[in-house]
């Protein structure tokens, strides 16, 4: 972790014009493509997930520091237990019942 | 409990209570990833029963939403301009962008609030079905965590204002920082999630 | 939108209720008489409830789960008189469901969790080598909103109605259809607040852990007990929010006629079990892990051994809290997932047996050629592992999908899980206790008193639930407030029933040895009266505010051990000592419990107005708490020094006793 004491906040900006252009390109996928809703939602599920990390890591600095490592495993288990909460109840509540 | 002062380290991180302090926001932050996504596994169970209410894509007006996704990605990039000038140690810069952010955010819940009249004049309240009960405990909650990080922020900016840059208000700086970011991730997860899925399916 | 009457707001038409009702307003008109009359009201804010003291605090929690035993303990009682014979008339149905309810409620979340909250903040700094959590005024607000929910949840049985849903509060049920009364409200709000406070508890231990531990202290050698309160707050972090979550659409829900989880208008009812569960499973293990921490230090301390396979026991731990997120369909199995579904939460279910086996396998081995001392503490040890394992066994059994379908909703359930809480918690907190109670008082426990207390509590706990175990086989349902003659269940419920009496009986010698102890037990003893191995016996008994002069170095595991074994001297050396910095104590905290309790009460009542009012003051509280920067203060050397010549002189037999 440094001094950024002068320069210009070049992560910073790259951020924003990154996560804007993912931002559209999911809207224009999601509305101008003929695209399968499973492989739209493939795609704007994955650039949600990467526009997650750039504001992790770009914005909100997630590794710096001595507890960076805390903070990415932190980040990661958090990860873990979203993707079980959302993933799980989804398919316990909605899926499974087809089945019989 | 150390008053131990490493000079070395951005303000917000030279004493250990204050790496302490934004250590457990970041568990904040983990407990509050697991709240939403529990929210978000609601609205995936019970956001398509709209029982015999209106439907979410008759009633979504994309425009806004766009409008409103830019404004608060713009002000997590201004609130991390915000973050850049403080450790640069200037103090106008950092109140500057501050100001800046809250405007945006205070504009992004302007086009939120107004969206939420439309839909209940057309007849989608947060009794209407499991699915705008869902709608609305996501983005409501979402809404409620930004309304709150504006009261916050200017809270600490008054604080700022009388005592000036030192390590206890850079540190609440970086904290609400963090905050107003993670809002940010949260409504790129709805933009997806709720607005482009819906919006598709 | 209201509809609640006035009249219906004292609930007090039952002769059992009004006993109650009695027996609660003089004990607090008693309690206050008495305060004044020692002239103890400015003592008791400044020492106890503007406290941030770890200690304190851990101290309090243990005091209100006490209270909280006697309180769910009755509720037990009330119910077992109930089914004692056949067709009894002494409850109703409707008030046999408000009694089961708050029994589950209680005992969960107001006696186990306090007890094991207050013994991890009696404990866990002390481990470490640090003064205090890393957030002391957070800590004092955790207990104060925990205490909030807890006396919200206690005054609904005279003040508006119990609830009466189950601890489960399954929907339909616990909707507004179905329960219309106040009852509900009480449960979605009270554990709201509760909630809170743990979710800010389990905060604040993780940061504890990972920032304050003493020089030399790396992750690899802290006891036992500090993993498990580490690994049981990370799951805390995890597995809270979704709670909050559920009783807030609950709350939606029943107020203000949203369609989460009521019939019509497409919610789901199940939806609440996924939720309840996706908590609830978690939770188990946030109550067993700590205690299975208890169990760690008091059987190496008392087989005079290092803990056998310490990072197995670590790493299965970490395996028990990745796995417990993944576990919580099976306790609905009966929704009928289909098959896919059922079978992946079989195998996960039975897989959390894995690494429980292996902590099992280590205590024994720990225990394995030791020189056991069979001290009272470790009794409750030693008859954890068979009972415990009853209970993990019939565990494994439910663990099967189809299998199940046939124990679920019997007793055989309800025995199998007192066979895992009982044991694998009630049994350590009291191992727990007899253990460190002079490190929180200055005094020990009475051992004879303790052995009584024992022999009675675990012969009384078997012989009121494994009858159990047959019943539920038989196919007795849980939750039924009576039964036929003809069931020929009789016989067994009456042997339940006196087991209860005897279980109660050994509480009660509990209490009198807390008293007896209180009073007459013998103050002048060592700071390490057990010989033990940890940190927490290098400071005096009681510990003194500060709790270390200078923090101590580390560098083995059983960090006081290894100390003891090199005739490392605790004699003070004027020159390392230095001004220690404090935090100050704040009546914030219980400003916030204050405007809680007002707020949650109206809530519960739906006096939606008068509740954002009092809502205000919460706002009120955390403003303040932004405003102040109120930076602690400094304790001079020349006390350091007074306060540690007082303890150190009494004996200078420090390093004599290592076998």
């Amino acid at each position: 972790m440094k001094h950024q004491t002068a320069g210009f906040p070049k992560s910073q900006i790259f951020g924003l014009i990154l996560s804007l252009v993912m931002t559209f390109g999911a809207g224009f996928i999601a509305l101008k493509t003929s695209l399968s809703f499973g492989v739209i939602m493939a795609i704007i599920g994955t650039l949600a997930l990467i526009q997650a990390g750039l504001q992790l890591f770009m914005f909100m600095h997630v590794s710096e520091g001595e507890d960076g490592k805390t903070n990415i495993i932190n980040m990661l288990y958090s990860l873990f237990c979203a993707i079980v909460i959302v993933f799980g109840t989804i398919w316990v509540m909605t899926l499974g019942t087809h089945t019989h | 409990m150390s008053a131990k002062v490493n000079t070395a380290l951005p303000l917000e991180y030279q004493t250990l209570q204050n790496q302490m302090n934004i250590l457990g926001f970041w568990i904040f932050l983990g407990a509050e990833i697991v709240l939403f996504a529990t929210l978000f596994g609601v609205y995936g169970v019970l956001g398509t029963r709209f029982a015999d209410g209106p439907i979410l894509k008759d009633l979504i007006v994309m425009q806004d939403v766009f409008i409103q996704t830019v404004l608060l990605l713009v002000s997590s990039f201004t609130c991390g301009i915000a973050i850049y000038e403080m450790r640069r140690n200037n103090v106008k810069g950092l109140m500057t962008w501050l100001i800046i952010t809250l405007g945006l955010g205070a504009g992004f819940l302007f086009m939120e609030i107004r969206e939420f009249l439309h839909y209940i004049h057309a007849g989608a309240t947060i009794q209407t079905s499991a699915a705008f009960s869902s709608f609305f405990a996501l983005l409501g909650t979402h809404g409620l965590h930004v309304t709150l990080g504006i009261c916050w922020a200017v809270a600490i900016m008054v604080q700022i204002k009388k005592r000036g840059l030192t390590s206890d208000t850079a540190r609440k700086v970086f904290i609400i920082g963090l905050y107003w970011h993670f809002l940010d991730v949260v409504w790129i997860f709805i933009y997806t999630f709720v607005y482009l899925k819906g919006a598709v399916a | 939108m209201s509809n609640i009457q006035w009249n219906h707001i004292l609930v007090i038409n039952d002769p059992l209720l009004l006993g109650a009702f009695i027996s609660m307003v003089l004990s607090a008109i008693g309690a206050v008489a008495l305060v004044t009359y020692l002239k103890r009201w400015g003592w008791l804010w400044r020492e106890w409830i503007t406290t941030v003291d770890h200690k304190k605090i851990g101290i309090m929690y243990i005091l209100t789960a006490v209270l909280m035993f006697f309180r769910g303990g009755i509720d037990g009682l009330l119910m077992k008189v109930q089914t004692s014979r056949p067709e009894m008339e002494f409850l109703n149905a409707q008030h046999y469901n408000e009694i089961f309810t708050t029994h589950g409620v209680i005992m969960i979340l107001f006696v186990a969790m306090p007890f094991l909250i207050g013994i991890m903040n009696v404990i866990v700094p002390l481990q470490i080598g640090a003064r205090d959590v890393a957030f002391p005024q957070l800590n004092a607000l955790s207990f104060w909103l925990f205490l909030s929910g807890a006396v919200l949840f206690n005054i609904s049985f005279v003040v508006g109605g119990s609830p009466d849903a189950g601890w489960t509060s399954y929907f339909p049920l616990a909707g507004k259809e179905f329960s219309p009364g106040i009852g509900n409200n009480y449960y979605a709000v009270a554990l709201q607040i509760a909630g809170i406070g743990t979710l800010m508890s389990g905060i604040n231990f993780i940061v504890t852990v990972l920032k304050m531990r003493t020089k030399g202290m790396t992750l690899m050698r802290m006891p036992m007990f500090t993993w498990t309160s580490f690994v049981t707050s990370i799951i805390i972090v995890a597995a809270f929010p979704i709670f909050t979550v559920a009783l807030a659409l609950m709350t939606l829900d029943r107020l203000y006629g949203t369609h989460f989880f009521t019939l019509s208008g497409g919610g789901m009812d199940m939806l609440w079990a996924n939720l309840f569960w996706l908590w609830g499973h978690p939770e188990v293990y946030i109550v067993a892990l700590p205690a299975f921490g208890i169990f760690s230090e008091v059987i190496s301390t008392f087989s005079r051994k290092t803990l056998y396979g310490y990072k197995t026991m670590v790493y299965s731990i970490v395996t028990i809290a990745g796995l417990s997120m993944v576990v919580w369909v099976h306790h609905f199995y009966t929704m009928g997932s289909g098959p896919a579904i059922n079978s992946f939460f079989s195998i996960t279910t039975m897989l959390i047996a894995v690494p429980t086996g292996v902590k099992i396998f280590n205590w024994l081995f720990t225990m394995r050629k030791g020189r056991i001392q069979f001290t009272t503490a470790m009794l409750w040890a030693l008859a954890f592992v068979p009972n415990f394992v009853i209970g993990g066994v019939t565990g494994v059994m439910l663990a099967m999908a189809a299998a199940d379908y046939q124990y679920h909703n019997t007793l055989f359930l309800v025995a199998h899980f007192h066979y895992v809480l009982i044991p694998g918690v009630v049994f350590a907190v009291f191992a727990g206790l007899y253990y460190w109670w002079p490190k929180m008082f200055g005094h020990m426990l009475n051992e004879k008193l303790g052995k009584w207390h024992f022999w009675l509590f675990v012969i009384g706990f078997n012989v009121t639930f494994m009858p159990m175990f047959f019943l539920g086989l038989k196919g007795a349902v849980r939750r039924a407030y009576t039964f036929s003659m003809e069931s020929g269940f009789a016989s067994l419920f009456l042997v339940s029933a006196i087991g209860s009496i005897i279980l109660a009986a050994g509480f009660a010698v509990f209490c009198y040895n807390i008293y007896w102890s209180a009073r007459y037990a013998d103050r002048n003893i060592s700071h390490d009266p057990w010989d033990a191995r940890t940190l927490e016996w290098a400071t005096t008994n009681p510990v003194q505010y500060y709790n270390f002069a200078t923090l101590p170095e580390v560098k083995k595991l059983d960090a006081f051990w290894e100390m003891k074994k090199n005739q490392d001297s605790l004699a003070l050396h004027a020159k390392e000592l230095e001004e220690i910095h404090m935090p100050s104590n704040s009546g914030l905290p219980f400003f916030m419990f204050v405007v809680f309790t007002i707020a949650g009460f109206l809530l519960v009542f739906e006096w939606h107005l008068a509740a954002a009012i009092a809502a205000i003051g919460i706002v009120a509280g955390l403003l303040i708490r932004s405003f102040d920067y109120d930076q602690g203060y400094h304790v001079h050397v020349k006390e350091v020094v007074e306060t540690e010549r007082a303890w150190r002189k009494v004996e200078g037999e420090v390093n004599t006793h290592v076998s």
